[in-house]
């Protein structure tokens, strides 16, 4: 079984391309939205992402065209495969009357698994906010 | 592995109770902590903050490490994740990394 999922969320932001490109492409506004960083605006290069929670993601740029599309993997190692996860994100701008819209596709999920755990612990702090409202449902 | 479901319920009556859903969330939020460190932070005896910490290990919501005299605990990673189907969760996250980025935008602006 190769088949993968994807997650796809799109944004519009009333920032022009260019501006939009720096927050994705340079590590200190890299790590404002998104996550600690040594990335490199070079395909080939290779560089981790480091979150809050301590998860270390193994990253590789494999296309950038500034300032319109960027695409690195996203792979977190874990002994455990269904813990382990292996991922392309991929990043498209386009310019419209207002700014950019954004999209963000991220895919490579198998489909047996449940936890896409990687990057997902970083939601974990909304989760939380959510928990006890879940629990009243419960 | 427990099936899906049967994980699920156990993590919902562990957490059911809101002294020990505050310990774990405390383990989740400040990382690895002493028994002694979450007592003085649960507002419950040490024997009670004990016995939540034993019924959250058993749920696989924690894990502990003896060094010396002291034991340790931190959350278990991923103990969760039976809970949140991974394309919502990881929906959930860029779309928090997107408010970020559309913060960060603004701030460079100024």
């Amino acid at each position: 079984m190769t088949e993968t999922r994807a997650v796809v969320i799109e944004r519009e932001f009333a920032h022009p391309p260019e501006k939009l490109w720096r927050a994705l492409t340079q590590p200190h506004l890299i790590e404002e939205w998104l996550m600690k960083n040594d990335f490199a605006p070079q395909v080939g290069h290779r560089f981790n992402l480091r979150g809050d929670w301590g998860g270390v993601l193994d990253c590789e740029v494999l296309e950038i065209e500034p300032p319109r599309t960027l695409a690195y993997t996203w792979n977190f190692a874990n002994d455990d495969p269904a813990y382990a996860l292996q991922s392309v994100v991929t990043f498209t701008l386009t310019p419209t009357p207002a700014g950019t819209h954004l999209r963000m596709e991220q895919e490579g999920f198998r489909p047996d698994q449940k936890q896409a755990f990687g990057g997902a612990h970083a939601g974990w702090k909304k989760f939380f906010e959510k928990l006890d409202a879940v629990l009243a449902q419960a | 592995m427990l099936p899906a479901k049967t994980a699920a319920d156990a993590i919902f009556r562990t957490l059911a109770d809101p002294t020990r859903r505050a310990i774990f969330e405390r383990l989740c939020r400040q990382g690895e902590q002493t028994v002694g460190a979450l007592t003085a932070q649960a507002g419950v005896s040490q024997p009670a903050v004990s016995k939540h910490l034993g019924v959250l290990k058993q749920a696989g919501l924690v894990r502990d490490r003896h060094e010396g005299r002291q034991t340790h605990y931190s959350a278990r990673p991923g103990a969760l994740a039976p809970l949140i189907d991974w394309t919502s969760q990881m929906a959930g996250f860029w779309e928090n990394r997107f408010d970020d980025l559309e913060d960060l935008l603004k701030r460079m602006d100024q």
